[in-house]
């Protein structure tokens, strides 16, 4: 039992951490955000995939990395913690899903150009056909739109989806209204689409926490400056335990999140929980800690000046894409309920 | 990061349910006293095969244990619904902290009537005007010839009625200062100048005691770890206290809403997307305080002893329990608030949880401090 990183895994999470910061600061999202077609940086973008970024937790058969969710979401975590604006995790979430969901035809003629990140993808549940917001949706060429627990590949150069740019609160990513038209080329997912939007979840996951761990650090930082009846304000109780609360949200968000990860990649058969555990408690940090530092910042932290609004936008829909907190708790509740009905299991793992 | 067991550790597992299995102690009997001596039988049961003091070295009886064997050792209790030992304070507390700070005759006198509960142990530490701020602490040691003569109240006295021996903090330099002057002592429960007196919670039991102490006696060999020293000894056991039990009170904490939601289920409840969906709330609350335990445990691991985000577990286990018989009376309706339901006992059990060891408001101000290093008002 050992829940903590590997060496390889930290180097991974310090040489992201080091990386974003020197290229991806608040003013190059803050310059992403105003610009009125919000394009990303394609330097960093060129400069994420030839680091490998894009197939980092793809087969090495498909062109990707060969490692493991686990590291996708460590890198994703920083990528929130950045607030990067970057296609890296619609891209990561749709290769995940497409990996675990598709048939060995269909991983084959789709993954490599995801893994190079030469030709992109992206993931969003849909109803009647309509997906109200994808992620990148107006970049990616595959777009996968999962509904009733079917999942369908959409090539977006082949017409007949209509696919219309839509602004959202959250100006450091592109989104897009996705409709299947009649005309649309599309094929469906053979496999466990079950387990292959689990693993996009875990993404989301992975980044909503990193946006909580941002939100916490700025605010901690911020309320030992800032001076009011003559005292550092983080030293009102008021104030530090909220700020104590932020940090037990969003290092609970982390375990489930890097439990689920591992589950992932090491044991499949508590997967489906992990992931609604994370999906659960990171929508619920990201939320909770990305306003509660808005607060703390009192009102700068309102102003269009300050950058917590990045994260607080970012994670408001983040925790509102795929399936919606709600329901994975239901569904802890359901399993919980099963695996009481089962033998008792041997308590081989945390798990 | 590897979240399975080591063949060690599961083999530890495997050879103690097996042992639960076939010594099971059965359902507790009514009433305090035969309760008491029950779980005194059960200590000695574990004893008798070394299961009493497994986190112990063997040359104190103990079976050297990991911290991940002391965790599995924990949930097993839980898991099987069998009660801690009965000197549960000495195994977690008193041995531990001994044989940090105590002398080689102190461990060699003391150490082995802890294991197999020929002599119980109860905590002198919280004093009425000394809660959370127990430096406050208010107990006067007098030095006489030969000893000490202590006067005093102490409160939140667990097991003091069953007690041989207190962990006693009292000051020892008159006027001191806080932390200074205090000295850690163990002291005999068996003299007239000590009184005990149940105090009654609001379930209306009584698991706590006061202690009037009235120039109780304690001679100058139950010192431990040097006159004036109290504080850092105290700190030792009160590191102890939270790191001990966690992995029991969580998996306990699981029953607790296993049970819940079984019983939510047998009456078609779940069919409700919100009642499933509150219960699952519950649910994901008790897998990320397991989960953050056994993070934290690695951590230990690491750096050889807990650190502050102990804290954080203690905090989510309390919130957590309380908010569990809290829908629990939601759910199941007005019978649950009737006495013989024991929701009821757990309902009011859990406003405790929140206070008992720390209260959640301390814990907050050392999560803020020692974890985010704001600043403190003083």
């Amino acid at each position: 039992m050992h829940f903590d990183f590997t060496d390889d895994q930290r180097e991974i999470r310090r040489t992201a951490r080091e990386l974003l910061a020197a290229r991806s600061g608040f003013e190059r999202v803050r310059a992403v955000a105003e610009r009125d077609d919000g394009a990303y940086d394609e330097a960093l973008w060129r400069e994420l995939v030839e680091l490998g970024w894009a197939g980092i937790a793809l087969p090495e058969a498909v062109g990707g990395q060969g490692l493991g969710v686990l590291e996708l979401a460590i890198l994703l975590e920083e990528l929130g913690y950045a607030v990067t604006p970057s296609p890296i995790f619609s891209n990561a979430a749709a290769g995940l899903l497409i990996d675990a969901a598709g048939s060995d035809a269909q991983r084959e003629a789709l993954l490599p150009g995801i893994a190079s990140g030469e030709q992109t993808a992206t993931v969003a549940l849909a109803r009647d056909g309509v997906a109200e917001l994808v992620p990148d949706g107006d970049s990616a060429r595959w777009i996968v739109l999962v509904e009733e627990g079917r999942a369908i590949v959409c090539d977006a150069l082949a017409g007949g989806l209509e696919i219309a740019p839509r602004a959202t609160i959250d100006p450091t990513r592109r989104y897009a209204r996705v409709a299947v038209g009649p005309g649309a080329l599309s094929l469906e997912l053979e496999r466990d689409v079950a387990a292959g939007l689990d693993r996009a979840e875990v993404a989301l996951a992975a980044e909503l926490c990193g946006l909580a761990e941002r939100a916490l650090v700025l605010t901690v930082a911020y309320v030992k400056e800032r001076r009011q009846f003559g005292t550092p304000v983080g030293a009102f109780q008021a104030v530090s335990h909220r700020a104590a609360e932020m940090l037990l949200e969003t290092e609970g968000a982390r375990s489930a999140t890097w439990f689920a990860a591992w589950a992932a990649d090491a044991e499949p058969a508590s997967l489906a929980r992990g992931a609604s555990l994370a999906k659960a408690a990171a929508s619920d940090a990201g939320r909770h800690v990305t306003a509660a530092a808005i607060q703390l910042h009192g009102g700068i932290g309102f102003t269009w000046e300050a950058d917590v609004h990045w994260l607080y936008k970012r994670a408001q829909v983040d925790a509102a894409l795929l399936v919606p907190a709600a329901r994975h708790r239901a569904r802890v509740a359901r399993l919980a309920v099963a695996a009481a009905a089962a033998p008792a299991a041997a308590g081989a793992a945390v798990a | 990061m590897d979240l399975t067991f080591s063949p060690q550790a599961t083999a530890f597992r495997d050879e103690l349910r097996a042992w639960i299995d076939t010594h099971h102690p059965g359902a507790a009997p009514e009433g305090e006293e035969a309760s008491f001596a029950w779980r005194v039988a059960w200590q000695r049961a574990l004893a008798a095969d070394g299961w009493a003091a497994v986190h112990w070295p063997p040359e104190h009886g103990g079976r050297g244990a990991t911290l991940v064997e002391s965790a599995i050792f924990n949930e097993e209790l839980a898991r099987a619904r069998v009660p801690q030992p009965a000197n549960v304070l000495g195994l977690l507390l008193g041995g531990p902290t001994l044989m940090v700070h105590g002398s080689e005759e102190q461990k060699e006198r003391f150490l082995s009537p802890i294991v197999t509960a020929e002599e119980i142990w109860c905590q002198g530490f919280s004093e009425p005007d000394a809660g959370s701020d127990l430096a406050a602490l208010k107990t006067r040691a007098v030095k006489v010839d030969g000893g000490w003569r202590v006067t005093g109240q102490k409160v939140w006295t667990s097991y003091a009625h069953h007690a041989k021996w207190c962990m006693l903090v009292a000051r020892s330099e008159p006027d001191s200062a806080r932390h200074k002057g205090l000295t850690y002592f163990l002291m005999d429960m068996e003299q007239a100048e000590v009184v005990v007196r149940p105090l009654r919670q609001i379930t209306g039991s009584a698991e706590f005691n006061e202690l009037f102490l009235e120039e109780a006696w304690i001679p100058d060999e139950n010192v431990v770890g040097g006159v004036g020293n109290g504080w850092r000894v105290a700190l030792t056991t009160l590191m102890n206290e939270r790191a001990g039990l966690a992995f029991g009170l969580q998996v306990a904490l699981r029953a607790l809403l296993d049970e819940l939601t079984e019983v939510a289920a047998a009456r078609g409840l779940l069919a409700s997307e919100s009642v499933a969906e509150r219960l699952g709330d519950l649910h994901v609350r008790c897998e990320l305080l397991r989960l953050t335990a056994y993070r934290g445990l690695t951590a230990t691991m690491k750096y050889g002893q807990p650190g502050p985000e102990g804290s954080l577990t203690k905090w989510m286990w309390s919130d957590t329990n309380q908010r569990v018989s809290e829908l629990a009376v939601e759910l199941l309706g007005p019978g649950a608030l009737a006495t013989d339901s024991r929701w009821s006992f757990e309902l009011l059990r859990a406003r405790g949880n929140s206070i008992e060891g720390g209260t959640t408001e301390i814990l907050k101000n050392i999560v803020a401090e020692r974890v985010l290093g704001l600043p403190r008002l003083r």
